[in-house]
């Protein structure tokens, strides 16, 4: 039913967001590239140093001590060196960057306590309607620096979930972040984790107690407003032994000229037992630089899901990792990216298997069109000590055109003898004869071109929830859309 | 009343060889209701002249015309070709990994009539027709021909005839592979096609045994790019009984 009111209506839609907004022919069909009046943003001061650090802290009246990681932050991020073994990053300005953006004085605990502009903003991308729906089980939604809106179900609440924004956190179980905070990423782990350290604000903290199982998702939004905006969510996530979360975020930016950053730290602990899945969706604008650190510790018997969706963005550069520090601990990676006109996508992930009897698996899947770029880059590590490991990785791209690239940088680290590895790796073009045969069964070639490209990701489609399946062939159709010419 | 009409079609294709002229001037001309066999050799164009109605772009045109009631068939698009109503079952179907036979099944139909079927008699006249066609219902939630034996791949093809109802079907060796049973069912297909629809079609084969299910008005023998001898049923029986030997020493001596 949903795939046949798409079919009518999709056009329509589009022309009319296409008409509102005429900047978005110049770049595509990115459909969430409005930007609110920018009040809050228009004043807010560029450039990094200890002063701007220590005014995030003290704005927060946070505890000493994480003043003193954020300088710690500062130093590392001043003295590594640019990353240069990945994609481009030399345009990036941090003196032109706006570190902190305080958008409300206050957090709402309902949709109508937020200012209008802010409140049309989650509106517009449905925000609100999956919570009234009770798609999911809480939301958190952040604009520019700081979580604007937060809820939770009160049955969930009740059996001691926590989910909060991390400022409140810190605040109102500092327990947790004196123990865990930095622990699975150190804040020198590298430049743009040591950067986030430094200027932190926002993002979710979860604590799911022991047996405990949160059967609906949690949702956070991510959202940039500012122009030249740096968004620094933290994000920490404890799953008490024997229980089970899933959460997912999502992200979007309005199109500017000039570009923002994205630079995000997941901490995920999960303890004996544990279970948890993490979802994402990114769809930046294409002017924002998405570097993100992302890593879980694993105890025994533990599984860790990271589902990673890239579709937007102008460089992302993002390898979530599962540490495997306890026997039976298992790790697993779908991802997939798309990279359009100008884009970079180098994604993959990291396993590292630190306990005997633990498996991974990667799958990654990308798509590359209109002279966009995809990489896969994973590590796969098997300590000493490991024995009877076992990992495998899947990755297969798929190329659009003649113009558009894929590369592949798969790194293997293995120190024991007795383990089990699969690698395999294929690059498929759109083939003649498939697109003929689509064709001649009366779809257009853009349609033919986007089944064909739907039916190649399925595989990771088919792990996410029903309406973020659809988002995510949606936003396929949008990109496929003009992609034959 | 619709006529599909082909007039002194000539075809090449790029080879690593250089340029290689398939048919040679092929006229040939199929009215509602029609059915036409064409038979030939190996290699004497017959999946060429099936390709080149339906568009491939691997096919040239260098002359000559194929119009559906008038309206220039080589001007259209390849989806154009099939939403005016020309259906091609294929040889070799391609596999379409990660895309159900549901979904493909819906979305073409919509894409042909320009509107979504009604839901409800949708799936009740896909389930009839994959039951006629004795295909179990689990194919519904496969990949599109993934996975399928060459049997499975064809009578799927004959699922998307009757479906879509088209004016004109040419059916591309649909016989080849197929064993008796799987024959006899593909063929009653073809027929509940041609009667419901008033269908015209273009019979394309190797072999006599399939004109036994579906009777042919005019069989056409190909030979080298040519159509060189045209007749009623009486002519497959001919062939069935003397094989091409006598038309390939004609176009020997010929060329």
């Amino acid at each position: 039913m949903t795939e046949q009111i798409n079919k009518t209506e999709d056009p329509g839609v589009i022309q009319e967001i296409l008409d509102n907004n005429p900047e978005l022919n110049a770049i595509g069909a990115y459909e969430y590239g409005w930007a609110d009046p920018d009040s809050a943003g228009a004043n807010a001061k560029r450039g990094v140093d200890e002063a701007v650090v220590a005014d995030i802290s003290g704005k927060k009246s946070e505890p000493e001590w994480m003043l003193k990681l954020r300088k710690k932050g500062l130093k590392y991020f001043e003295r590594k060196p640019m990353p240069t073994w990945g994609p481009d990053l030399s345009d990036i300005d941090f003196d032109n960057i706006k570190y902190f953006v305080r958008s409300t004085e206050k957090q709402a605990q309902s949709w109508e306590d937020l200012p209008e502009d802010i409140r049309n903003t989650y509106e517009r991308l449905g925000i609100p309607e999956a919570e009234r729906e009770r798609l999911v089980a809480g939301v958190a939604a952040q604009y520019e620096s700081e979580v604007v809106y937060h809820q939770i179900r009160e049955d969930l609440e009740a059996q001691g979930v926590i989910f909060m924004d991390t400022d409140t956190a810190l605040k109102e179980h500092p327990e947790f972040f004196e123990e865990y905070f930095g622990s699975v990423i150190p804040v020198g782990d590298n430049k743009f984790a040591a950067l986030n350290t430094a200027v932190w604000s926002g993002g979710s903290f979860v604590y799911v107690p022991k047996g405990v199982h949160v059967e609906i998702p949690l949702q956070a939004y991510f959202r940039i407003n500012t122009e030249n905006m740096g968004q620094f969510e933290r994000t920490l996530i404890i799953a008490d032994e024997d229980s089970y979360v899933h959460y997912i975020e999502g992200c979007t930016a309005p199109i500017y000229n000039t570009d923002s950053l994205h630079s995000a730290v997941v901490e995920i602990v999960v303890k004996k037992n544990a279970r948890v899945r993490y979802t994402t969706i990114q769809n930046w604008s294409t002017n924002v630089y998405n570097l993100v650190t992302k890593r879980a510790v694993v105890d025994a018997g533990g599984t860790m899901e990271w589902i990673d969706g890239n579709i937007g963005s102008k460089v992302t550069m993002k390898y979530p990792a599962v540490y495997l520090t306890g026997e039976h601990a298992k790790g697993e990676t779908l991802s997939v990216a798309f990279a359009g006109e100008g884009q970079h996508q180098d994604t993959g992930s990291k396993m590292v298997h630190m306990a005997p009897n633990t498996s991974s698996s990667i799958v990654s899947k990308s798509v590359a069109r209109g002279g966009g770029r995809a990489s896969y880059r994973g590590l796969v590590q098997v300590n000493a000590e490991a024995k009877n490991s076992a990992n495998s990785v899947v990755c297969d791209a798929l190329l659009v055109d003649t113009i558009s690239k894929t590369d592949t940088y798969p790194y293997i680290d293995i120190r024991e003898d007795d383990v089990t590895l699969g690698h395999e790796a294929t690059v498929s073009k759109v083939s003649e004869e498939q697109l003929f045969y689509l064709m001649s069964r009366g779809l257009a070639e853009d349609e033919a071109m986007a089944m064909i490209v739907r039916g190649f990701i399925e595989p990771i489609a088919r792990e996410l929830p029903m309406e973020y399946a659809l988002e995510l062939n949606r936003l396929i159709e949008l990109q496929m859309e003009g992609s034959v010419g | 009343m619709s006529t599909l009409e082909i007039k002194d079609l000539h075809v090449s294709i790029e080879t690593d060889q250089g340029t290689k002229e398939i048919l040679k001037g092929v006229s040939l001309t199929i009215n509602s209701g029609e059915k036409h066999a064409i038979m030939g050799p190996n290699g004497s164009g017959k999946s060429t002249l099936a390709s080149t109605i339906a568009g491939h772009p691997r096919y040239e045109v260098t002359s000559g015309t194929i119009t559906l009631d008038g309206e220039d068939v080589l001007e259209m698009e390849v989806d154009e070709r099939a939403r005016a109503g020309l259906f091609l079952a294929m040889q070799y179907p391609v596999e379409v990994p990660g895309v159900t036979m549901t979904n493909f099944l819906r979305t073409a139909k919509t894409a042909i009539d320009g509107e979504a079927p009604k839901l409800r008699t949708w799936a009740k006249e896909v389930k009839g027709a994959m039951d006629q066609l004795k295909i179990d219902a689990d194919f519904a939630n496969r990949n599109v021909n993934e996975g399928f034996s060459g049997g499975e791949k064809k009578r799927v093809e004959i699922l998307q005839l009757e479906l879509f109802k088209p004016k004109f079907a040419v059916l591309d060796e649909t016989d080849s592979g197929l064993d008796i049973d799987a024959l006899r069912v593909v063929s009653e297909g073809v027929n509940r096609a041609h009667e419901a629809n008033d269908m015209g079609t273009l019979l394309i084969t190797h072999y006599t045994r399939i004109l036994n299910y579906i009777k042919p008005d005019y069989v056409h023998v190909f030979v080298d790019g040519r159509v060189a001898e045209q007749g009623g049923p009486e002519l497959a029986d001919e062939l069935e009984a003397n094989g091409y030997d006598r038309f390939l020493s004609a176009a020997a001596q010929a060329s």
